[in-house]
């Protein structure tokens, strides 16, 4: 405990209130840093984006929007990755399952919102019409409500990360196994959402989304608010996040990451620690695919592809495990470098995937912070 | 005695050969209603008089003329009076007689009649054969005529089937009933969708035949759900030996050597554009032996993924042993590098891999139950590569040495096992067998930079199922797969059955997370 530098000096005995614990979470600079992304995010880059005249060099496009919000959400998934694979130990290749279901979930809502402007014209969603389907399925009942929607995208992949989780780690699956399993599950589901009978779409998924909650979802406040709220959702995630890793919970985690067995014959339980971080790790990815949707329009089952999946993980990795501040450039890195060359060189995309893949694992097993680390501790070795 | 009659009956025969067709039933294929030439048609077939089928081929091939009341057959180069047969000039103004769709198949229908009656079996055999589909009522007396005068048991059967389906609108019932027991003997599905309305009172008044009818069905139902289980389970076979030849390779890496190894999707993915390079050297260079450029892809395919396994293993794996997930993301790595290299050199299209000739067409053991060629062989190719594997892990010296890394790594060092040399052959070893595996991958699916992503997931599956560490298990855990998949495609449809096994995989591992077969051992962790 000594070695972390709080804000405020903690009393050394009683309890400590959560405000203060939370507070406690990050130290000085961290929320200082925060506070500037989120001076950011939520009024110099509105003011550049509505009050910058378009020619201007200050401008910031509709196109970076869009894509900083989406990384934004990418981000947050890379996190929720790091809770439960730099903390937790277990790599999962299911995460982006959870991101789709809570895109799904809020997406369900967002082609209610479309009403009767559809291309068909009619109360059901196009896709349905086009099934000549006569009602709604009863999964789809109370969709309209934003406040049911909102309460799926939390329910939905907590739920489906409990029963799984429960049953996986209850068995004691762990480590390549439990990947593996849960890359079938994604598979499975990804199989599931491309049949048009499942009503989610079929192939081409939920898009041509006209509003929400009533505003034009291509307004540029309304784009400009969602972008905000990513930015809240993943200052607030980190906050969460530093505060967890930091709590007894969290440490317990640790051990079980570190010695599973250890932690066992000292009297714990590792299912329920491990299946509370599943847990949350899962819905904060469905958080993030409700955010994902809107911004970027359109939800398909290929989300669910296991390429997807992996790559999460290689953002955490490419930022460095088990630091919360890693994930956050590792998918800003690996998102931007995406569509720099899916513009420049679209054929040597894979090629740098699969070299970063290659060259982080071997030489940056700490990622990027780990890289940083070493450089800074070597200066101040050269000085001393 | 015997002679005079012999005799006799080559008079006869002598003298219907002279006959020719009836030249006003000739005339009538000119006339100007389809209904009129149909009649035509089929009356000429049911006299079956010589020198009627080059008449009715030379219609059916549009050279038939006719003007006034002559008709003239025109080859191209020489034109023949139709009635005479004798050499004509083909005169100003004649007129080819317009055929449609549905007096081609007449034509058709009553050209293959004609050849019933041809001396050649051969000819008599593809002509009944032709007349197992679509044939009407009218053929039904030309069909008697020639079941009559059949001595060829293969063809009397196949003529009854054809006279049975010809008359089963009969309008006497007794014809019909004959017609439904002739049929029953028939057990293939175009019988039953043609029993099918007669047991209905709408289509069927007699009440006998309708029952004659679904006793039949009743016995044909049986016949086909044997074939049908039968090739659901030649089917399930074929997949568990595609998935066997794919895992094979994957029980060596994952399950000896501990190595998760992603791309090894990709490693099939080389086989099969192995065969595709060898198919077109063939093409270019050996032309005659075009048929036997798989025999040689299959050394070659083997060597070169393996080539490529050393070389992954050197340089990335290597690194990596006993950081089993890091070896996940750097292999999946190396996969996405391998598949981004094939669409960079041979297209981002599929390429056409050919079946040799020998692998087309296939043995038919019911009638709804044919095996083709090419998933017998690769299930016997699948059984050889399984074999070559037991004799290179039982019997051989690498085999011994790989088993011993495997059991204990520092032990087996000291007692002089060049342990890393070991790693790498064991590594090239299950590359090269993924390569076989693609070759044969390639002549039953698609060629493209993305097929191995397809079986990742499913060669996973069977070594988890079956068991690390374990040949047999993966054997087992393929079959096993395959036979299930194919079993429940057959009651749910491909999608749910795929999801249905995935989740069943799933319970499974839950129960049994060490899968179908594991080592004994003592230890707390793994």
């Amino acid at each position: 405990m000594s070695a972390i530098t709080s804000a405020l000096p903690l009393p050394a005995t009683g309890r400590v209130p959560l405000t203060l614990r939370v507070f406690a979470a990050l130290d000085r600079k961290a929320w200082i840093a925060l506070g500037v992304f989120l001076a950011l995010a939520l009024v110099v880059v509105p003011v550049l984006h509505l009050a910058v005249p378009q020619d201007s060099v200050f401008h910031v496009s509709t196109y970076a929007i869009t894509l900083i919000g989406k990384i934004m959400c990418y981000a947050l998934v890379a996190v929720a990755m790091d809770l439960i694979w730099g903390y937790g130990g277990i790599l999962s290749l299911g995460h982006g399952l959870f991101f789709a279901l809570g895109g799904y979930a809020f997406g369900m809502y967002l082609m209610r919102q479309i009403g009767r402007d559809g291309s068909y014209g009619a109360d059901l969603p196009d896709f349905m019409v086009f099934l000549d389907w006569k009602e709604l399925p009863w999964f789809w009942l109370g969709t309209d409500s934003f406040g049911w929607a909102a309460f799926l995208v939390l329910a939905v992949p907590a739920v489906v990360a409990f029963v799984f989780g429960y049953f996986a780690f209850r068995s004691r699956i762990k480590g390549v196994y439990f990947s593996i399993i849960t890359q079938a599950l994604t598979y499975a589901a990804m199989l599931l959402f491309f049949r048009n009978e499942t009503g989610f779409g079929g192939n081409n998924g939920f898009t041509d989304f006209k509003r929400i909650l009533g505003y034009s979802i291509t307004a540029p406040e309304t784009r400009l608010v969602l972008f905000g709220l990513t930015a809240i959702a993943l200052a607030a995630t980190l906050v969460f996040a530093a505060w967890l890793v930091k709590s007894k919970f969290g440490r317990v985690l640790t051990a079980i990451r570190d010695a599973e067995s250890r932690v066992m014959f000292i009297g714990y339980n590792p299912l329920w620690y491990k299946l509370t971080i599943w847990v949350i790790s899962a819905v904060l990815c469905g958080i993030a695919g409700a955010l994902y949707v809107p911004q970027v329009g359109i939800i398909n089952p290929s989300e669910m592809s296991a390429a997807n999946s992996i790559e999460i993980a290689i953002w955490v990795a490419v930022g460095g495990r088990g630091t919360l501040i890693g994930p956050v450039i590792g998918a800003f890195t690996v998102n931007l470098a995406k569509s720099w060359f899916t513009v420049s060189f679209p054929e040597y995309w894979l090629f740098f995937l699969g070299l970063l893949f290659i060259v982080v694992t071997l030489m940056l097993p700490q990622g990027l912070v780990g890289l940083w680390k070493k450089i800074i501790s070597k200066k101040q070795g050269a000085q001393a | 005695m015997k002679k005079t009659l012999l005799s006799l009956l080559l008079w006869a025969f002598g003298l219907s050969a002279l006959a020719a067709p009836d030249p006003a039933l000739l005339r009538q294929l000119a006339a100007d209603d389809n209904s009129d030439k149909i009649a035509a048609i089929q009356q000429l077939a049911t006299d079956a008089e010589p020198g009627t089928a080059k008449i009715l081929q030379a219609m059916a091939d549009d050279s038939l003329y006719a003007l006034d009341d002559k008709l003239f057959v025109f080859d191209g180069e020489n034109t023949f009076d139709a009635f005479s047969g004798e050499a004509a000039e083909l005169p100003e103004g004649a007129d080819t007689i317009t055929v449609n769709n549905r007096l081609r198949g007449e034509l058709a229908n009553a050209l293959a009649a004609l050849r019933l009656f041809d001396e050649d079996r051969s000819q008599r055999l593809s002509a009944a054969r032709e007349l197992q589909s679509n044939v009407g009522a009218e053929l039904a007396p030309v069909l008697a005529k020639a079941k009559a005068s059949e001595s060829d048991p293969q063809i009397l059967e196949l003529l009854t089937t054809a006279h049975a389906k010809a008359t089963l609108q009969d309008a006497d019932p007794a014809v019909r009933l004959a017609a439904v027991a002739a049929l029953a003997e028939v057990k293939t599905p175009a019988v039953r969708s043609l029993l099918l309305p007669l047991t209905d009172p709408a289509n069927e008044a007699d009440k006998s035949v309708r029952e004659a009818a679904s006793q039949a069905l009743k016995a044909i139902e049986r016949s086909l759900a044997w074939g049908d289980t039968l090739a659901a389970v030649f089917s399930g076979l074929s997949l568990g030996s595609i998935l066997l030849l794919a895992a094979l390779g994957l029980a060596i890496t994952y399950g000896v050597m501990g190595i998760i190894n992603m791309a090894h999707g990709e490693l099939l993915m080389i086989g099969a554009y192995t065969a595709y390079v060898t198919q077109s050297l063939f093409r270019t260079h050996f032309p005659e032996l075009i048929d036997w450029y798989l025999p040689a892809a299959i050394p070659v395919a083997f060597f070169t993924a393996a080539a490529v396994g050393v070389l992954m293993e050197r340089t990335v794996i290597r690194w990596l042993y006993g950081r089993t997930l890091e070896t996940l993301l750097a292999t999946w790595g190396l996969s996405l590098i391998l598949i981004q290299a094939a669409r960079v050199i041979f297209g981002a299209q599929n390429v056409e891999v050919a079946n040799p000739s020998w692998m087309s067409g296939g043995v038919e053991l019911l009638p709804n139950l044919i095996l083709p060629w090419n998933r017998v062989i690769i299930i016997g190719f699948a059984l050889f590569v399984l074999f070559l594997v037991w004799v290179l892990m039982n019997k051989t010296r690498l085999g011994m040495f790989v088993r011993a890394v495997t059991q204990n790594r520092p032990m087996a060092g000291c007692v002089g096992v060049p342990t890393a040399r070991i790693d790498t052959m064991a590594f090239a070893l299950g590359a090269g067998i993924a390569g076989l595996g693609g070759v044969a991958l390639s002549q039953i699916s698609n060629v493209g930079p993305d097929m191995g992503q397809g079986y990742i997931v499913d060669s996973f599956m069977v070594v988890v199922v079956g068991g690390v560490g374990q040949l047999a298990g993966a054997v087992w855990a393929a079959l096993g797969l395959g036979i299930f998949s194919k079993l429940l495609e057959g009651w749910a449809g491909a999608v749910i059955a795929k999801i249905m096994i995935l989740v069943a995989i799933i319970i499974f591992i839950q129960k049994r997370p060490q899968g179908i077969f594991a080592l004994k051992g003592r230890f707390a962790d793994q």
